[in-house]
């Protein structure tokens, strides 16, 4: 697994880091809940046949604390929309999970000519009041990893600090993180995005772990009935919420096939 | 020195398997353990005992805001408050207070608080909590990203809206209002003191340094572990060149007074035993919301980790982890000095102790706690008032209380009819 390259943009006058690895044609790829505090193996799928492009979105690790500057759901659709702009990834296929497939799904919706083909890793948007979402934010710390992934320890994994790192300041961001998810979806979720959906016009693949804890599989239903292109619903064996850190072949290989 | 008597109104009759058998007292405390009967005495035996509090001498009496409780029933403090303006005359009334950014508009506090002034003569004391992670962002839904830009936009329109004499159009960040014309207003000028209860975070101690507001570090664990947090208070006074004026600080502190020291242990181990076992049940999962400690404060928590300092076992603690290390039978409650006992004389030294150590002019005391009867509760008060009180009142006296309500002139006040119920037969 080789490093990717490193790209800093401005957004709202805070840093957002852009990662980027690979060649052929570009794909983007927006984090789920907790972001990307280093590099995942799923992007090395990826990057096997694409231009992998993964910028960091705000608050979440990589986005400093760009958050703080967005106060409405307009104020972060334009933000995904300019960090989409600045990332060189408008018009290319766009892949998002968990809170990152909201916003997706989202600048596919208001900007139709922005997203090629989209694949959507179980979207943060809806909630049935008969089937609710688990609440990320209300949880005992240890039992966050279980509901993010089917096994824990990646999770645990992906988010333990690595050697000589800031001893103070990783912690604070993996919580920064949180925060920036809660910033956008609290308390339920609820973005309301199902008013939206009929605007998505991009072929979309919707991806749900086996044993998503966090997004009832339901929801697939609904997003995959709502959205005006053709969808395609697959659900990938073995994972939890976050599917990609799970199973990272099987997925990057759905979605490869999907958008090639 | 003031003392002021504190009530959190808990619910007093929580089952004895409440620990065991509930997740938590707050947020998911289930709606069946709740009767509404039994709570029609509860509500009336608590507003007696503040009644009473006022009636024996002290200083003001003090009342919170808690949502979806079964420690503290008073979702709304400002009904219990504009009740004592009309039942006491020159107590101060002290509501610590109204959440901010729980109002929508804010202008609400500015609103109900300057009635209470109004209705009491100026006896009001506003307290501005931020509020805890329970009430705030879980009962009631407020996002803990921007609860404190919420709560800072909501001082400033409040405490404008008090002293603007002109109608005037608020454009904030998260509110608008065109005509912002507050009917009624305060009667104490510019505006009712206001007081800040907070944790121990840097920002809060410095924002009431500079505002020229009390610091109140209201915490269930007495002095021994809010030493820590006074200290850091009064280092960043120092450090920012203001007064050390005890009076501009405020300590919560549970007491139990008797005969003897093994008396107030045999007379007050069940109140206690039940405040801290059962009212303190507190799921940890409703401690944490992302962002509502700032980044500083979670800094400052790392880092004191890290160093082992010995005001680590409570500051930069997460609301979760304090719970959880609760100290739940009497022996350790009073080791701890969660409560303090003894008899008069005992309890007015290490009372005078903390005033002294922590240096704080405004005790708020909790006589009331856990399931204490109504008679016990009196006792306790009683006792208090008349052999704790006049052994402290000398404390601090150099120092002039800037902080404390100015009422109107008591000729100036309206007659208060006495109550004189009607039978029910009658």
């Amino acid at each position: 697994m080789s490093e990717p390259e490193t790209l800093t943009i401005e957004v709202n006058g805070f840093p957002t880091r852009i990662w980027r690895k690979g060649d052929g044609p570009k794909i983007g790829f927006l984090a789920g809940f907790g972001g990307l505090p280093r590099w995942i193996p799923f992007l090395d799928e990826l990057a096997k046949s694409r231009t992998v492009i993964v910028p960091s979105l705000p608050g979440f690790p990589g986005g400093d604390r760009g958050h703080t500057a967005l106060d409405s759901h307009l104020d972060w659709l334009l933000a995904i929309r300019d960090i989409l702009d600045q990332a060189g990834l408008v018009g290319a296929d766009l892949v998002g999970s968990s809170v990152g497939a909201s916003l997706a799904a989202e600048v596919a919706a208001l900007w139709p000519a922005t997203v090629g083909k989209l694949a959507l890793i179980a979207p943060f948007g809806l909630f049935d009041e008969k089937n609710p979402p688990t609440d990320p934010w209300a949880q005992r710390a240890d039992a966050v990893p279980g509901l993010m992934c089917a096994d824990p320890e990646i999770w645990k994994a992906l988010k333990a600090p690595p050697e000589g790192v800031n001893s103070v300041e990783w912690p604070i961001e993996q919580v920064r993180a949180n925060e920036a998810a809660a910033r956008i979806f609290w308390p339920l979720g609820n973005t309301r995005i199902e008013k939206r959906l009929r605007l998505i016009k991009a072929p979309t693949l919707l991806l749900w772990g086996e044993q998503d804890k966090i997004m009832p599989r339901a929801y697939a239903e609904a997003f995959a009935t709502g959205i005006a292109g053709p969808t395609t619903i697959r659900i990938i064996a073995g994972a939890g919420h976050l599917a990609e850190l799970d199973k990272p072949a099987e997925v990057a290989q759905e979605v490869l096939k999907f958008v090639a | 020195m003031k003392l002021m008597w504190f009530h959190l109104m808990p619910y007093t009759e929580l089952p004895e398997d409440f620990r065991d058998a509930n997740p938590s007292v707050w947020v998911d405390i289930h709606s069946s353990l709740f009767d509404p009967k039994r709570a029609h005495l509860m509500y009336n035996d608590f507003m007696d005992e503040l009644e009473y509090a006022a009636e024996v001498g002290f200083d003001a009496v003090c009342v919170n805001e808690h949502h979806s409780n079964g420690y503290g029933l008073m979702p709304s403090p400002n009904l219990i408050a504009s009740s004592l303006a009309r039942r006491t005359t020159d107590t101060a009334i002290c509501v610590m207070g109204n959440s901010l950014a729980l109002y929508n508009p804010p202008t609400r506090v500015a609103e109900e608080f300057a009635m209470i002034d109004c209705i009491s003569g100026g006896r009001l004391i506003a307290g501005f909590p931020v509020g805890t992670p329970m009430d705030t962002c879980y009962a009631y839904g407020t996002n803990p990203s921007q609860l404190r830009e919420r709560y800072h936009e909501a001082h400033d329109l409040i405490v404008r809206a008090w002293t603007a004499t002109e109608i005037f159009a608020f454009n904030g960040r998260f509110n608008q209002q065109r005509y912002v014309n507050i009917w009624p207003r305060p009667v104490q000028h510019p505006h009712p003191p206001i007081w800040v209860p907070g944790g121990g975070s840097v920002e809060t101690w410095r924002w009431c340094a500079e505002m020229n507001y009390v610091y109140c570090y209201l915490s269930y664990y007495g002095y021994k572990a809010g030493r820590a947090t006074m200290d850091g208070f009064w280092a960043e006074m120092d450090r920012l060149g203001k007064d050390k004026n005890p009076y501009q600080a405020g300590f919560l502190q549970f007491v139990g007074v008797g005969e003897s020291r093994q008396h107030a242990y045999d007379l007050y181990a069940e109140a206690a035993e039940y405040f801290y076992g059962r009212c303190l049940h507190v799921d940890p999962k409703w401690a944490t919301p992302p962002g509502y400690t700032s980044e500083g404060s979670q800094r400052a928590g790392i880092e004191s980790q890290i160093k082992q300092a010995a005001d680590a076992a409570v500051r930069g603690k997460s609301t979760g982890e304090r719970f959880a290390s609760v100290a739940r039978d009497m022996q350790s409650i009073v080791e701890k000095g969660y409560v303090i006992i003894g008899s008069p004389d005992e309890v007015a030294e290490q009372l005078r102790e903390v005033a002294t150590q922590l240096n704080v002019g405004h005790l708020m005391l909790l006589l009331q706690y856990g399931n204490m009867s109504k008679d016990l509760t009196r006792y306790n008060t009683k006792l208090f008032a008349e052999q704790v009180m006049p052994k402290l009142k000398d404390v601090h006296a150099s120092w002039t209380d800037h902080w404390w309500p100015q009422p109107m002139e008591a000729s100036q006040r309206a007659d208060i009819p006495a109550f004189t119920p009607r039978l029910a037969a009658e």
